[in-house]
């Protein structure tokens, strides 16, 4: 038990930070930080696949140039979720200027980005023409 | 492996910036001025790089470095200009079914925990198939000594180029949004910048 949690303990750091993530996404009424908490969630999935890939012992996925004539017995790490998460970085940046956008967006329209002022002025709004 | 665990010392360095990271990931959760929240998710990156530098993932490393650190704080200080300085306090009630939401979320996952590979196996499904190959056949296929260029941008080319499309998309949905220059100003006279 104590070497199965010993042998796992950094995907359990990772679990406590991923949950701050959440927990910052659900929680927060402000757009900004919202956004902030999303990023937060992100860079920890990221540490999850990236701690996968790791071999103890291992060296990074770079090979010795020029290449060796003789078979490389060298041990590395898992190049593929590397690439993956390279992939993800940037779409994460992509998603998040997107995101930021709509928060600049729904402050001209609305004049705060309290996620509760915001139902506030909607619901206002929604009464006002019922009432017409 | 578990004394492989206790006594590396690279391992010393990941544990000091697990500990970092925890509480730079409390201290955004908790503060209320976004310049500071803001500034702390940069540091959060750069830890996080670190962290992947030493678990030998260098360009994921330098990625996160300069895209997450700093493209994604430039971006997040000036929406943060344009909107609002600090985050108003939210209810105790919200506070709680959050923290109940995610400590459902993390009771779930660290239950799955006795199912993962152990940390840095080699035998482990995700590193024994795919990743060994790519890792075998890169000299003869493609002749880069850097594994991890050659998978992005020949194995997995499309991929990239997909994720293009997916920047691509996300500019032109920026510049939608926000208007990039010649917006006609309203009917009634008045200007809406």
């Amino acid at each position: 038990m104590v070497e199965l949690i010993a042998e796992r303990f950094a995907y359990g750091v990772i679990i406590i930070l991923m949950m701050t993530g959440l927990y910052a996404v659900v929680a927060s009424a402000n757009l900004v930080k919202r956004m902030v908490g999303l990023g937060l969630f992100q860079t920890s999935v990221f540490l999850l696949y990236i701690t996968i890939s790791k071999v103890l012992g291992g060296a990074p996925p770079i090979l010795e140039y020029p290449f060796p004539a003789t078979p490389d017995e060298t041990v590395y790490s898992n190049p593929l979720p590397h690439v993956l998460i390279l992939t993800a970085i940037v779409v994460g940046v992509a998603t998040l200027a997107v995101g930021l956008a709509l928060v600049v967006r729904i402050r001209e329209a609305y004049g705060t980005i309290e996620d509760g002022a915001i139902n506030e002025a909607d619901y206002a709004l929604d009464t006002e023409r019922a009432g017409r | 492996m578990i004394d492989m665990i206790v006594t590396d010392p690279t391992l010393l360095i990941e544990y000091t910036l697990m500990a970092m990271l925890l509480a730079v990931g409390v201290a955004i959760v908790r503060l209320r001025d976004l310049f500071a929240v803001v500034m702390l998710l940069g540091v959060y990156s750069l830890l996080s790089a670190a962290w992947f530098v030493s678990l030998d993932a260098l360009d994921v490393g330098f990625t996160e470095a300069a895209v997450g650190a700093g493209i994604s704080t430039l971006l997040l200080l000036a929406a943060m200009l344009l909107t609002a300085r600090s985050a108003e306090p939210v209810s105790a009630i919200r506070h709680w079914s959050a923290f109940a939401v995610a400590l459902a979320g993390g009771a779930a996952l660290f239950y799955a925990i006795g199912d993962m590979p152990a940390f840095g196996d080699p035998d482990a499904p995700a590193n024994a198939y795919v990743g060994l190959q790519y890792l075998e056949r890169t000299q003869a296929d493609i002749g880069v000594p850097n594994v991890v260029t050659a998978v992005l941008a020949s194995y997995r080319g499309f991929d990239t180029l997909g994720e293009v499309v997916v920047i691509f998309a996300a500019g032109l949905g920026v510049m939608l949004l926000l208007g990039m220059g010649g917006r006609k100003p309203r009917k009634d006279g008045e200007g809406e910048e």
